[in-house]
C-alpha cells in the first residue's frame, strides 16, 4: 500500500549505517594514554633541561637546547611532580590496553608480523605518493600495524628505562642490561624521540581519514564505514 | 528472517508485504535486535565488528551514552584547573613516595664499581644550595645527637672514626640528571645509631647542617648497610666543598638527601612544622630514593 511504503520510507530516510570500531576500553586507554603522553613529554623535556647533556657534568657539554615554551612544570621540581603523577596514568592506561588486547585476542588484528612486511610499502606509497589504494583485507592495514605495534614497544621501552631512571638501585637488574643509569637516560630520551616522530604522522593520517573516523575513537561507532563502499 | 549480507541492495520502495516481517523499526542500539529497513549492510565488518543501521535519534542517544562512558578521561582535565592542580600534584607525588617506600629493600645493595671506573676527583662536582664552604670550625666541630636515643650529647669526629670504616665506590645521582661514580669512606650509619642507643623503630632521622640546609631520612634507609656517616673521599678527609668534616652518604638516595657539613642529628617520629627537608619543602620528593 502506497501510504504504508511512503510512511516507512519517510521514517527510514534519515537512517545511518554505523560500525562498532573501538570498544570502550580501547577508547579509554587511547585518550588517557594520549593525555598522559602529552604531559610526560612536556614535563620530561623540562626535567631534561636541568642537565641537557648525555656527557659528564665536568666539563658539561649540552646536547640540545629545548625551548622552555615546549615544557611543562615551570622548574625541575614542578616538572618532576607532573612526571611522577602522570606516569601512573600512562602506565595504567597502557597496561589496560595490553591486557584487554591479549584477553580478547584482538592483539591479532594489530600486531605487526613478518607477513605484513610486504604490505607496508604499497600502503605508504598510497598515503604519501598517491599510489593505488591496496585492498582492504583486515581491520588494520600493514602500515597501521607497524605504527601501532611500534608505539606499544616505545611505551614499554620508555616505561622500563623510566623505572631504571627512577630507581636504579631497586631495579639494578633492569639497569644492568641497559648499561646503567647513564645509558638508561639516553634510551629514555630516544624512546621519547620515537613518540615525537610518531605523533604528527598519526594525526595527519587521522585527519586524512575524515571526521567519521576520528569520531569513532570517541563514541566507538564509525558512520558510513569506508569498506562498505 | 535471515538476511543474506551478500544480497544486492534493494530499492526503498519495495512493497512491505513481500517481506517476512510486517513492521520495520530502526535498530534500537548496539544491543538491539530490531529488524533492518530495506537497505541491508552486512552484519559485521572485516574484523567482526557489529554493523547497525540506526535512526538519527538513536545515533544521538548512542553518542551521548558513549561520551558519558568516557568521563574518566574528562576527569584528567581537573589538572588544567589551577585550584585543583596543587593538591592533585601533591597527592601524585605522595603516592609515588609511598610506592617508593614499599619498593625499598633494606638488603638490596646499590651497584658498586671497581676502582678503574671511579671518576677522577676533579671530575666530581661540588654541589650546594647556598655556598660551597660555610666555614665550619673543624677544630671545634662536634655532632650534637638528640631525640629518641639513649645516649644523647656531643660526639667528636674521632668517636665516629673509631667505628669500623667502610669504603665504597658507588654512583652519586643528582636529581638534575647527572651522575658520577665516586669513592667514599665512613662509618656505617647503623653502627653509629647503635653506639648512641637510637630507637631504630622510630620513623626518621632529622639532620641540621652548618650552611642552614636541613634534611630528614626514613629509618629504613638509615639502617641500610651502604648508608654511611662519611668523612673521607678518595682516601682523604672530606674537603670543605664536599661537606667537611662529616656528611651523609647513601647510594640508595638522590644527592640532595645526602646532607653535608652535618651539625646535629635527631631520631624522631614527628617532623615538626612542615620542615621535611630544604628542597622537599619547595616541592621535591621527600623520599628521594634510588
Amino acid at each position: 500500500m502506497a501510504t504504508g511504503v511512503a510512511a516507512i520510507n519517510e521514517k527510514h530516510r534519515a537512517d545511518i549505517v554505523v560500525a562498532y570500531e573501538h570498544p570502550l576500553i580501547v577508547r579509554l586507554a587511547h585518550w588517557l594514554n594520549a593525555a598522559a603522553l602529552f604531559v610526560m613529554i612536556g614535563s620530561g623535556l623540562r626535567i631534561f633541561l636541568a642537565f641537557p647533556s648525555f656527557g659528564p657534568k665536568i666539563p658539561q657539554e649540552n646536547f640540545v637546547n629545548i625551548p622552555r615554551q615546549l615544557t611543562i612544570g615551570g622548574w625541575l621540581g614542578g616538572a618532576l611532580q607532573w612526571h611522577f603523577t602522570f606516569m601512573w596514568i600512562f602506565v595504567g592506561s597502557g597496561l589496560m590496553y595490553l591486557v584487554y588486547q591479549i584477553a580478547t585476542g584482538h592483539w591479532r588484528q594489530v600486531l605487526f608480523m613478518p607477513r605484513d612486511i610486504k604490505g607496508v610499502w604499497p600502503m605508504a606509497r598510497h598515503y604519501f605518493l598517491f599510489g593505488p589504494k591496496p585492498e582492504v583485507e583486515a581491520a588494520y592495514n600493514p602500515l597501521q600495524k607497524l605504527a601501532y605495534t611500534l608505539t606499544v614497544l616505545l611505551g614499554v621501552v620508555s616505561t622500563l628505562t623510566g623505572m631504571v631512571l627512577y630507581k636504579p638501585a631497586q631495579f639494578w637488574w633492569l639497569a644492568w642490561p641497559m648499561g646503567g643509569y647513564h645509558y638508561a637516560r639516553i634510551w629514555h630520551f630516544i624512546a621519547m624521540c620515537g613518540f615525537v616522530a610518531f605523533i604528527p604522522g598519526h594525526l595527519i593520517m587521522v585527519a586524512a581519514h575524515g571526521w567519521n573516523n576520528f569520531y569513532s575513537m570517541i563514541t566507538g561507532w564509525k558512520r558510513d564505514p569506508e569498506y562498505l563502499g | 528472517m535471515a538476511d543474506d549480507p551478500k544480497d544486492e541492495q534493494r530499492s526503498g520502495d519495495e512493497a512491505p508485504e513481500q517481506r517476512a516481517e510486517p513492521e520495520l523499526e530502526p535498530s534500537d542500539g548496539p544491543r538491539g535486535q530490531g529488524a533492518r529497513p530495506s537497505l541491508d549492510p552486512p552484519s559485521a565488518g572485516p574484523a567482526g565488528e557489529p554493523i547497525r543501521v540506526v535512526s538519527q535519534k538513536e545515533r544521538g542517544r548512542m553518542n551521548r551514552r558513549e561520551l558519558l562512558k568516557l568521563v574518566p578521561v574528562v576527569a584528567v582535565g581537573a589538572f588544567a584547573i589551577p585550584k585543583f592542580r596543587r593538591p592533585l600534584l601533591d597527592k601524585g607525588l605522595a603516592f609515588s613516595d609511598w610506592a617508593s617506600g614499599k619498593l625499598f629493600g633494606r638488603h638490596r645493595l646499590a651497584q658498586t664499581f671497581p676502582d678503574r671506573e671511579v671518576a677522577a676527583f676533579d671530575a666530581f662536582p661540588y654541589n650546594f644550595y647556598d655556598v660551597a664552604d660555610p666555614g665550619v670550625d673543624l677544630e671545634a666541630w662536634k655532632l650534637t645527637v638528640g631525640g629518641l636515643v639513649q645516649r644523647p650529647g656531643d660526639y667528636s669526629l674521632k668517636q665516629i672514626q673509631a667505628l669500623p670504616k667502610v669504603v665504597q665506590n658507588t654512583r652519586h645521582v643528582c636529581v638534575e640528571g647527572w651522575d658520577v661514580i665516586g669513592n667514599f669512606g665512613g662509618a656505617r650509619a647503623s653502627d653509629f645509631l647503635r653506639v648512641i642507643g637510637a630507637d631504630t623503630s622510630a620513623r626518621f632521622l632529622e639532620t641540621q647542617c652548618a650552611d642552614g640546609y636541613y634534611e630528614s631520612i626514613d629509618m629504613e634507609t638509615m639502617l641500610h648497610p651502604q648508608t654511611l656517616f662519611c668523612y673521607e673521599m678518595y682516601g682523604k678527609p672530606l674537603d670543605r666543598g664536599h661537606g667537611a668534616p662529616l656528611r651523609l652518604q647513601m647510594p640508595t638516595k638522590l644527592g640532595y638527601k645526602q646532607a653535608k657539613y652535618l651539625v646535629s642529628i635527631k631520631v624522631t617520629n614527628v617532623l615538626l612544622g612542615g620542615l621535611r627537608g630544604y628542597w622537599e619543602d619547595q616541592g621535591y620528593s621527600w623520599y628521594g630514593g634510588l
